[in-house]
């Protein structure tokens, strides 16, 4: 292993989001406060706790899970989706590095980004409504696993698109619509049962299910089907990516 | 002695159809310097990004220091050292962090020492500080050179170092190259400059259609085709030759002032003493003479042209 090419990549990506502080760090919990404050306070109010969880607290994991979701897509597209626009790939491409040191660099800097998001969204949270998290371990857990996760989707779609259109594309029609729909402000049960059946085919809903289980034990979709969803997705990450190298698309030609 | 790289039968086909390089073959020996010529398109920064790893080759192999470039790739790739033909940089890094970045990607320990000599030698040490973006279109090549040779490579490839750049760098360019070269290291460039790979390189390689059509040593490829010329200037106006001249390859120039003889210079004989004889016996003088060589332009004007 070339692990000081995974450190320069690792650092170079890490510095890029602390020039740019304001946006990756300061824009979501402004997001998320305003969250606690319209949904939290002002409406939350009025809705009735869930399963014994007051609504503002109900909807703390979901808001993270959403953090996490789109900053993890965001940054890891954006930061193999540059070099390639700007074409200083080709300095990657030319250096005795294989394919995995280049994922784990930039994937490991996006994923890290995104997980001390969520810890700051966690703590921004904890301003707000009192938490209470019963499985510290599981919670990291699938912090640290869906922000991989991810971030390896965001990886293959900074390698997919071919202009800036198709890299917000996907997030913004794809994406956001099925964390809003996977039930981060709202329980399953709510729905009506035929949109119950619908929802499940949801992946977001099993991270949504899973990660609240971890705060307050309450879920949707047993916690070991949410386990096997994210590891399922996952999977279907890593073997696209490994596809990409070993055919070199979209970045060799 | 092994080559430092070994091209054997290589061929790229694009994506798009087009035939890039048709089975190119090429060894190049370690230290020297190797120049490619070829008009716009005619496959060079493809050949230099095949070796590099950049481009897949459709065909054939390229060894460095032995090592197959694809399936032994990091041992081939430790050695190279590339600055593309396009000013491809950052924009928000600092010249600095740039240069210790490809140091890191190449797997070398930390050596600001080594990074502040490289920055000093390319006259980049005022602005190591300065954001790339800021620089001009000169400063950012040189950062480019820098980033190339931050982890100390054997091997260095400058496509077209000095297309569109002020002749001050370009002379700090090639101190550049030629300490490079002193210190052992291989250099492969590509230009347009006729005359800088006639100044600078070793051995020429000319391309053209994709293929290569000529590698030879610069003083070899020169006296193979390079016709002299002995140019005579008359003392008195001829109004056309005379025909006791007529065995000679005589022109008639500048209005009758100028006698101009063309000889091979790789021939047994030149000729001259017969014709000098035949022109006294003629009657004819002369109040001075001198020779002159075909430059590498003409000789590379000639083979490109050469139908194929
Ligand atoms: N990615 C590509 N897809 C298709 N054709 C290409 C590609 N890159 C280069 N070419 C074509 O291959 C030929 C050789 O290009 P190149 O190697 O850049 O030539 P040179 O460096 O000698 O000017 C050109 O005709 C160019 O248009
Ligand atoms: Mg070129």
């Amino acid at each position: 292993m070339n692990w000081r090419a995974v450190q320069a990549i690792y650092t170079f990506e890490m510095a890029r989001a602390y020039r740019t502080l304001a946006q990756s760090i300061v824009s979501p919990v402004l997001s998320t406060s305003l969250y606690f404050v319209v949904f939290g306070a002002a409406i939350g109010s009025r809705i009735t706790a869930v399963e014994g969880v007051s609504y503002g607290a109900f909807i703390v994991p979901g808001l993270i899970m959403l953090s996490l979701l789109t900053q993890s897509m965001a940054n890891a597209s954006f930061g193999i989706y540059f070099p390639r626009f700007t074409g200083t790939i080709f300095e990657i491409l030319s250096a005795p590095i294989s394919t995995t040191e280049i994922v784990i660099g930039y994937v490991g800097a996006a994923a890290s980004k995104s997980i001390i998001l969520g810890v700051i969204i966690l703590a921004t949270a904890g301003l707000f409504v009192p938490l209470h998290i019963a499985h510290p371990f599981w919670m990291l857990f699938f912090l640290v696993l869906t922000a991989i996760t991810f971030s390896l989707f965001g990886f293959i779609l900074g390698v997919w698109a071919d202009g800036f259109e198709k890299l917000q594309i996907v997030p913004l029609l794809v994406i956001t619509p099925l964390t809003f729909l996977g039930g981060s402000f709202y329980s399953i049960s709510m729905l009506p049962p035929f949109w119950q059946t619908v929802t499940l085919a949801n992946p977001v809903v099993y991270l949504v299910s899973g990660f609240r289980w971890s705060f307050y034990e309450i879920a949707d979709v047993d916690v070991s089907i949410s386990l096997a969803m994210i590891g399922l997705i996952l999977g279907a990450c890593l073997v696209t990516v490994w596809w990409i190298f070993k055919t070199g698309y979209r970045l060799k030609s | 002695m092994a080559p430092v790289i070994s091209v054997s039968n290589l061929s790229k086909t694009y994506a798009s159809g087009f035939r890039a390089l048709k089975n190119v073959n090429l060894d190049i020996a370690r230290g020297e310097i190797l120049a490619l010529l070829g008009p716009n398109g005619a496959g060079k920064t493809t050949f230099i990004n095949i070796v590099c790893g950049i481009v897949k080759a459709s065909e054939g192999t390229v060894l460095v220091s032995g090592h197959d470039n694809v399936t032994n790739f990091r041992a081939a790739r430790k050695e190279i050292g590339l600055v593309p033909q396009e000013l491809t940089t950052d924009a928000f890094e600092t010249v600095w962090a740039t240069v210790s970045f490809s140091r890191g990607l190449f797997g070398k320990p930390p050596n600001p020492q080594f990074i502040e000599k490289v920055l000093k030698d390319l006259s980049l040490w005022d602005k190591k500080d300065a954001r790339i973006r800021t620089l001009s279109g000169g400063m950012k090549r040189r950062v480019l050179i820098a980033k190339a040779l931050a982890h100390e490579p054997q091997i260095l490839f400058l496509d077209e170092p000095t297309a569109g750049v002020d002749v001050e760098l370009r002379k700090a360019m090639w101190d550049t190259v030629r300490r490079l070269r002193a210190s052992g290291v291989t250099i492969i460039l590509t230009t347009h400059y006729i005359d800088e790979a006639e100044e600078m390189a070793d051995r020429i390689g000319v391309v053209n259609h994709g293929e290569l059509i000529l590698v030879e040593e610069k003083r070899e490829l020169m006296r193979k085709l390079g016709k002299k010329q002995l140019v005579l200037q008359l003392h008195d106006t001829l109004d056309a030759l005379p025909p006791a001249l007529a065995s000679h390859k005589l022109e008639l120039a500048q209005a009758g002032t100028e006698l101009i003889y063309t000889y091979d210079t790789q021939g047994e004989r030149t000729g001259i003493t017969a014709l000098l004889k035949d022109l006294g016996e003629a009657g004819i003088r002369f109040k001075d003479l001198h020779t002159t060589q075909s430059s590498l332009e003409e000789i590379f004007v000639n083979l490109v042209k050469r139908p194929t």
